[in-house]
């Protein structure tokens, strides 16, 4: 070596790229996990390599987006119609957004415009203790307390009859599990919108009634939009609650007030029951997983973009 | 030139300023009277007495963070909007102390209307920024908007670039026009007095000679103060300057007096840029 | 609405203006209606915690905690649950830590901006938003197969022949189905995009200034990561982390699609109280492979227990007053974290 000092990477700096690479493949990991998902649930739903068969190999593609009932258990001589499970799911969610989008965006806009600092730190924490309670807690909320206590006198009232398991408590219940999550998004959001638009409002002769409704949230719109839709896909996703509360009979008929099947109530189901592994009823478990991840899929990719628009707006 | 007395070569003024106006003989659109100013137990301002005569420019000059802004953002109590202010003294616009807390603050800033330094469009179309005032207001005739918008528009000199565009986002426009919009929906809300924090100083020169332009057209019907770190600015479109020095009112004459003799020797090394 | 109001002296007194009163009515009204809806979750919260409370009170006994499973409500305990849903944590914990620590360390302080970084960052938030129950499929038809598999392997039969040298008989060890392995590293991967956003949220948080004043001192990038940047954002991190392993415990989706017990009377490796893991420390070997319950899934069949005196009612609120504790201690300890290092540390 003809200079005394060498800047050529040393045995230290080796183990060095070793590190990265293990590194690396923790953060691969993740990009892994979305790959088994996608394999598991396609190589039982739609194709199956082997010698089992796949619930698509086995009930048509037809079958399963036009059927009106799903009876599963019936073996070869069930039915496969996806809608009854998905207008159960589809029927919580939305009364779960009636409750969380008013709740939410509420809290929302008081955090952000109107609750001063110190009542904001008290808030905060408490939504997040909402927020981190475990769901089968909110099941068990709705079915003994909500149904008996609020939901049958005042549906006995109007001479209503109401089942114990029905999906209007459970979308309640559900609707108060991610107003925690519409509140804290919509907030950052509302608080990004920067306060020279505020003041200018002000200048305008703006009660703060105009400066929020008409200045502030038309400004946070997209982004508020996006945390509804992330709401929605949650309450889409959500089991347990759901899946003591809403009951599990699959049903099309969209009553509130009787019991019905969410998708993920009836993966629950057919996960524990004693059916065979490769019968037609857990194999039919796999179809409804993988049109439940692709819907929560839709809507959170959607909600992401929408996002990511309205950071880019404001930097 | 004779060294002593010119101690800035002053610019000639906008079209429509007439500096050598007697704004003395004017009605007073504001009156402060010994206002204080705190943002908690910081005070920014002491004792500030200024008379702002009607349908003129008065200019508020002076370095950075001498407490011209907040005095500005006073007049229409902007500094409401923060936690902790506290104001003392008198400020009579239209013959009442608009300090008093039976002040309703709405109607003030639709009389005292405000434009920011930095341009701020709602997210809204052109048309919609111009009716926002208005709307609120409780104008909801259409046909009365889109006489006010045309009109707010033209006075602000902006109509015949975005005539053919009204309902595409303000946020397309450019900077200078932006500016203008922000005027324009300002003028929307009937003001008599139009306060402007800094209007021109995040544009280009051309944008800011419009700016200035329309200042002057604008004295003719309404009353401007106007914040600036420009001194060649402050000389083009005021009649009136007053400049600020550490929370304290300097000095304040017509605005050739200022330039040409100020008495007061922080104003000479001022506006000589001596510091600052 | 017209300009000429120059003569016409105007009022700035409260009230002049019928309409402005109006709106500034709306303006209050919509005020008490926001501070409403916020303070309802608040209430709710209240209402919530206080029937369950008052729900249990004829099972919140001593005798709850260590019981097992009983068909009568009046003897009905947690104790099974208890340690399931500990020996789940745990394991839980040790897998996703190092895993999701390690991500957030790549992502935030090692990456460069290739597509494979950029399609793990996009994955990493679209799994953030997958349904827990998704990954009960991925543990019931992957995991679950995969140790069931490893079964032949530990059968106890076996000889290994090490190096030619000398000969070990692999341990018999029983590999359960709905074993708490199973369901651990199902819990991982539902956990493990929060531990990541969590820790990378931590990491962003320490300037930059920290790092590059360590690498002009001449420091490797993995001496100023070790060295600097971990224990500077460690407070962070582990308040985020601890927040993540709690979202476990309360997690019942995915390990119910793995087959875990509903009904149990015994722990994992039968170990039930302390005492016992210290007295036979090799009954640990087994806790992995043992089948378990934990304390959502009994509150779950608690729940659903169809019975008409409602007596099991009880015993469902009496679990979730130990779970919602036991995550209220767990949330404390991350708040103490917090508060400790805004204490210390000050950007």
């Amino acid at each position: 070596m003809t200079s005394p000092v060498s800047f050529s990477t040393s045995i230290s700096r080796r183990h060095e790229k070793l590190i990265r690479v293990c590194l690396f493949c923790c953060a691969a990991l993740s990009v892994l996990t979305t790959g088994a998902i996608v394999y598991v649930l396609l190589s039982n739903a739609i194709y199956a390599p082997g010698d089992k068969t796949a619930f698509f190999e086995r009930v048509s593609l037809t079958e399963f987006l036009t059927s009106a009932q799903w009876k599963p258990a019936e073996g070869d001589k069930g039915r496969f119609g996806i809608w009854p499970l998905l207008s159960g799911t589809m029927m919580v969610a939305v009364i779960s957004s009636l409750v969380s989008i008013p709740a939410g965006l509420g809290a929302a806009i008081y955090m952000s415009e109107y609750a001063g600092a110190r009542e904001r730190q008290i808030l905060k924490p408490v939504l997040e203790l909402l927020a981190g309670i475990p769901s089968v807690v909110f099941g068990f909320f709705a079915l003994k307390f909500v149904t008996p206590w609020l939901l049958k006198p005042l549906f006995g009232w109007l001479d209503v009859k109401v089942s114990i398991f029905n999906s209007l408590s459970a979308g309640i219940v559900v609707g108060i599990m991610v107003t925690p999550l519409i509140a804290s998004l919509s907030e950052d959001v509302i608080r990004s919108v920067p306060r020279s638009l505020r003041e200018a409002a002000h200048a305008l002769g703006s009660t703060k009634y105009d400066v929020c409704m008409k200045v502030v949230v038309p400004a946070a719109l997209s982004g508020i939009l996006a945390s509804f839709l992330l709401a929605f896909s949650r309450a889409v996703g959500e089991t347990m609650a759901v899946a003591i509360a809403a009951g599990g009979s699959p049903m099309l008929a969209l009553n509130p007030l009787e019991g019905s099947q969410t998708m993920t109530g009836f993966m629950v189901h057919a996960s524990t029951g004693d059916s065979a592994a490769d019968s037609i009823s857990r194999m039919s478990m796999y179809a409804v997983g993988i049109t439940l991840f692709l819907l929560t899929l839709v809507i959170n990719l959607i909600s992401g973009w929408i996002l990511r628009k309205f950071r880019e707006e404001y930097q | 030139m004779s060294k002593e007395k010119q101690v800035l070569s002053v610019p000639p003024s906008v079209q429509g300023v007439d500096r050598n106006l007697d704004t003395s003989l004017h009605p007073e659109a504001i009156d402060v009277r010994n206002l204080s100013f705190y943002y908690g137990d910081l005070q920014v301002l002491y004792d500030i007495s200024l008379r702002v005569p009607e349908r003129s420019v008065t200019a508020l000059i002076g370095p950075s963070g001498c407490g011209k802004s907040t005095f500005l953002r006073t007049l229409n109590r902007m500094n409401d909007l923060i936690d902790g202010t506290r104001c003392t003294g008198e400020c009579l616009v239209e013959g009442q102390n608009i300090m008093s807390p039976d002040v309703d603050v709405v109607l003030l800033r639709k009389h005292v209307g405000m434009v920011f330094q930095k341009s701020t469009p709602f997210p809204k179309s052109i048309f919609d920024n111009v009716a926002y005032g208005p709307r609120v207001a409780g104008e909801r005739t259409r046909s009365v908007l889109n006489d006010l918008v045309e009109s707010c528009l033209r006075k602000a000199a902006l109509w015949d670039e975005v005539s053919d565009r009204l309902h595409t986002p303000a946020m397309a426009l450019s900077g200078g026009q932006q500016q203008r919009l922000c005027i324009a929906r300002t003028l929307a809300t009937a003001p008599k007095i139009i306060l402007m924090d800094e209007p021109a100083s995040a544009l280009d020169p051309a944008s800011t000679d419009r700016i200035e332009n329309l200042i002057g057209e604008l004295c003719a019907n309404y009353t401007i103060v106007i914040v600036t770190h420009n001194m060649q600015q402050a000389s083009r479109v005021s009649h009136q300057t007053a400049f600020f020095f550490k929370g304290r009112l300097i000095e304040v004459g017509p605005t050739m007096k200022i330039f040409t003799s100020p008495t007061q020797k922080q104003t000479e090394d001022y506006i000589t840029g001596r510091f600052g | 609405m017209s300009i000429s109001l120059q003569e016409t002296r105007v009022s700035f007194r409260q009230g002049t203006d019928s309409l402005l009163r109006r709106r500034l009515l709306h303006s209050r009204v919509f005020r008490v209606v926001c501070l409403l809806l916020t303070y309802s979750s608040l209430g709710i919260l209240g209402i919530l915690m206080g029937s369950v409370f008052w729900s249990s009170l004829s099972r919140l006994a001593p005798d709850f905690l260590s019981n097992h499973y009983s068909m009568n409500p009046v003897r009905c305990g947690i104790l099974a649950g208890i340690w399931g849903s500990f020996w789940l944590v745990m394991l839980t914990a040790a897998f996703s830590i190092p895993i999701g620590v390690g991500s957030a360390v790549y992502l935030e302080e090692m990456a460069s901006d290739t597509w494979l970084v950029r399609l793990i960052r996009i994955n990493l938030s679209n799994l953030a938003g997958v349904p827990s129950i998704v990954y009960g499929i991925l543990g019931l038809s992957a995991f679950r197969p995969l140790m069931l598999s490893l079964q032949t392997v530990f059968d106890g039969t076996r000889v290994v022949n090490v190096m030619g040298l000398f000969r070990v008989r692999i341990l018999h060890l029983e590999i359960f189905d709905g074993s708490v392995l199973i369901g651990a590293m199902t819990m991982s991967l539902v956990i493990l995009p929060i531990v990541i956003i969590a820790s990378q949220e931590a990491l962003r948080a320490i300037p930059s200034s920290i790092r590059v004043a360590s690498l002009a001192l001449g420091a490797t990038r993995w001496q100023t990561i070790w060295r600097q940047v971990i224990p500077a954002a460690l407070p962070g991190i582990a308040t985020g982390v601890i927040l993540a392993v709690s979202r476990a415990i309360g997690e019942a989706a995915p390990i119910m699609m793995i087959g875990v017990l509903t009904v149990a009377s015994m722990c994992p490796g039968g170990i039930e109280t302390p005492l016992q893991m210290l007295q036979d420390p090799t009954r640990l070997i087994a806790v992995p492979f043992d089948q378990f319950t934990a304390m959502p899934v009994e509150i779950y069949d608690w729940s659903k227990q169809p019975d008409p005196q409602d007596r099991f009612t009880a015993v469902a609120a009496a679990g979730i007053v130990v779970l919602l504790l036991v995550l209220l201690l767990i949330n404390a300890a991350a708040m103490i974290v917090r508060a400790r290092a805004g204490r210390n540390t000050q950007w």
